[in-house]
């Protein structure tokens, strides 16, 4: 198949009616809005069903019953709108539904701005609902990749009965690349859903979709059983790029549009005869931790670079367990950072590394 | 021997938990006689709310999710708008439906969704202790409201039948009691109604049900029905609000 030139909000959508998903439910939001634009022109002619709810709350809740359905379904937003649809998800993950959520960032806290921002990194790797759930979340750097991880997204939602969230940004969600949309083929072995609320036909005992247990050791019960899947995903999932890592004198950690930025940076370095590797999460949780296990012994020093004020740095901190100075670089939402302000902080750490 | 009593199919053989006296029990089981009446249990599904019927999912004897506090109508549509032809209702106390949930209440009916829900009214929060709902009637002693509500404080009695038979999207909408025989024989016939306008493509029905919570009105059972035939349905007349055209 060839490729084509695709605004990246829409080839999310492309990607997931590709992937087979039929039902969509959102709420309009910036930076984000193409995407279910896309779905209320092209599910219908896909025998799919596009619905705009009255709220986020109520967007998230329909996922919830769509996929204990047994449907493939998708919901996206932008940060407020993500924020709202946490009761949801924590639903969501308790009752151990797959679905796809996509958050296009945009800066905050509060209202915020439109501009692209990575400043829920916390909201979407530690939870921002209730309770010990994980999400398994993707943060693609280019639109190739985010098509094939928005594919990806459903097969995985429904091996492992999760919830996934692709996070991006306005550049991502904005900007024009050429993509290829390969056929789709599961990486797992996926079976049906017959824990699905599909009617019993009065051939079966009911099927219950629940979140409640009185009982705290059934309640224990259940939480063994999503830690044992944590552990499984952080096992199988973590994905990472490392480039550029031979004789680096300093690793930058960047993922999303920020990685972007920081490999023009390396090249940059490069020719200034100074040598700077990068680790470029793909999934956001589970962290690449095994990536810091590599890292050459020319390195002196890391540096998460966000467009957030120092959230993944956390997780850089735990994966390189002190093993080497974690440094930060951080603008908000909208200041994307400038290859050179990158340029003059990695100077300014390595000459203090030296 | 004739037959003249048995349990419906429509409930499993669990035993409830609702306390004595309390009606949520006997509109499950017109819910359930309905379900099996019609013959749909296999093709329903329930979504079960956050109150003290949250554990529905294990009376009604067909698939049934439980939603999140409000959410029940949001549930519903999404397993509706999947599965079209099957038969989906939600179960919805007044501080479920009447409070938190009233977005989500609202914008089903205002689409049309195609569910139905039975709505039962205690005007109280019944599971967490005896809290105000929106429900409370005025001078009504709750937990926190516990010098009986005023208008002036928080508004007057919130009613959703009323309210929702405003929405064109509602294409029946009854209000009931369950406080005498010949009331709960009427119940039933208006949440038959109900599943059948759904059954029939027709648009959003609702049942509202007056219901009593002797535990945290502080009251036996005989005097909860006194108390709501005094208090309540002078309040909340019952009736219906709103069906189909060729029905009126
Ligand atoms: C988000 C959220 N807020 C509050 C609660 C606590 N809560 C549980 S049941 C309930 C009230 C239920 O009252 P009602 O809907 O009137 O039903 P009843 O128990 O009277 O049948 C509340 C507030 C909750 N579970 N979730
Ligand atoms: S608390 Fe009230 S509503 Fe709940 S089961 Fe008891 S009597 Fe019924």
């Amino acid at each position: 198949m060839g490729k084509v030139l695709m605004k990246g909000n829409e080839a999310i959508g492309a990607a997931a009616i590709k992937a087979g998903c039929r039902f969509f439910f959102g709420y309009p939001i910036t930076p984000q809005n193409e995407l279910p634009e896309y779905m209320s022109r092209e599910l219908p002619k896909n025998e799919g069903v596009f619905l705009q709810a009255e709220s986020e709350v109520s967007a998230i809740n329909m996922v919830y019953g769509a996929a204990a359905s047994g449907a493939r379904v998708m919901t996206s937003s932008s940060s407020p709108g993500i924020a709202l649809k946490q009761e949801g998800i924590t639903y969501i993950a308790a009752a151990e539904l797959p679905c796809v959520i996509v958050n296009i960032v945009r800066g905050g806290p509060g209202l915020g701005g439109i501009q692209p921002a990575q400043s829920d990194y916390y909201q979407a790797t530690r939870g921002g609902g209730n309770g010990d759930y994980k999400l398994l979340v993707y943060a693609p750097a280019n639109l190739q990749e985010l098509v094939d991880l928005t594919q990806d997204a459903f097969d995985a939602a429904d091996y492992y009965r999760t919830p996934v969230m692709i996070v991006g940004d306005g550049m991502i969600g904005q900007m024009m690349e050429p993509i290829e949309f390969k056929e789709h083929i599961s990486r797992f072995a996926l079976s049906e859903k017959d824990w699905a609320t599909t009617g019993t036909k009065g051939q079966r005992e009911p099927n219950i979709i629940n979140t409640l247990f009185l009982d705290p050791a059934k309640l224990e019960e259940l939480n063994f059983r999503l830690q044992d899947k944590y552990k499984l995903i952080k096992s199988n999932e973590a994905r990472y790029e490392a480039f550029n890592m031979e004789n680096a004198q300093i690793v930058l950690v960047a993922y999303g549009t920020t990685s972007r930025i920081v490999k023009n940076v390396i090249t940059d370095l490069k020719d200034q005869g100074i040598n700077v590797g990068l680790i470029r999460p793909i999934t956001l949780w589970p962290f690449p931790e095994k990536a810091f296990d590599n890292i050459p012994s020319t390195c002196k020093a890391l540096m998460s670079v966000e467009m957030s004020f120092g959230q993944m740095i956390d997780d850089v901190k735990i994966a390189s367990n002190g093993r080497l100075p974690v440094h930060f670089y951080g603008r908000s939402g909208g200041m994307i950072p400038s290859p050179d302000d990158i340029i003059e902080k990695v100077k300014e750490v390595i000459g203090g590394a030296k | 021997m004739a037959i003249v009593f048995q349990k419906t199919k429509g409930l499993t053989d669990k035993e409830t938990h609702y306390c004595p006296g309390c009606t949520h029990g006997i509109i499950h089981r017109l819910t359930a006689e309905v379900l099996e009446e019609l013959n749909v249990l296999g093709d329903t599904i329930g979504v079960a709310p956050v109150g003290c019927s949250v554990l529905a999912y294990d009376y009604f004897n067909c698939d049934v999710q439980q939603a999140a506090h409000g959410r029940a109508p949001a549930v519903a549509t999404g397993i509706k708008r999947v599965q079209p032809d099957k038969v989906v209702f939600t179960y919805q106390g007044d501080g479920d439906l009447a409070s938190i949930g009233t977005a989500e209440i609202v914008h089903a009916a205002h689409r049309g969704e195609k569910i139905t829900t039975i709505f039962v009214n205690n005007a109280i929060y019944g599971m967490t202790g005896g809290q105000m709902a929106p429900t409370t009637l005025i001078g009504q002693k709750a937990t926190t409201s516990p010098y009986g509500r005023t208008a002036e404080h928080a508004g007057m009695p919130l009613r959703v039948c009323e309210m929702l038979a405003t929405i064109e999207g509602s294409v029946f909408v009854e209000r009931v009691s369950v406080d005498t025989p010949a009331n709960v024989r009427k119940a039933k016939k208006a949440i038959m109604k109900a599943f059948q306008c759904q059954i029939e493509g027709r648009g959003f029905s609702i049942v509202e049900v007056l219901s009593t919570c002797p535990v945290n009105w502080g009251m036996t059972p005989v005097d909860s029905i006194t108390w709501l035939q005094n208090n309540m349905i002078p309040y909340y007349p019952l009736g219906n609000f709103r069906k189909p055209e060729e029905d009126k």
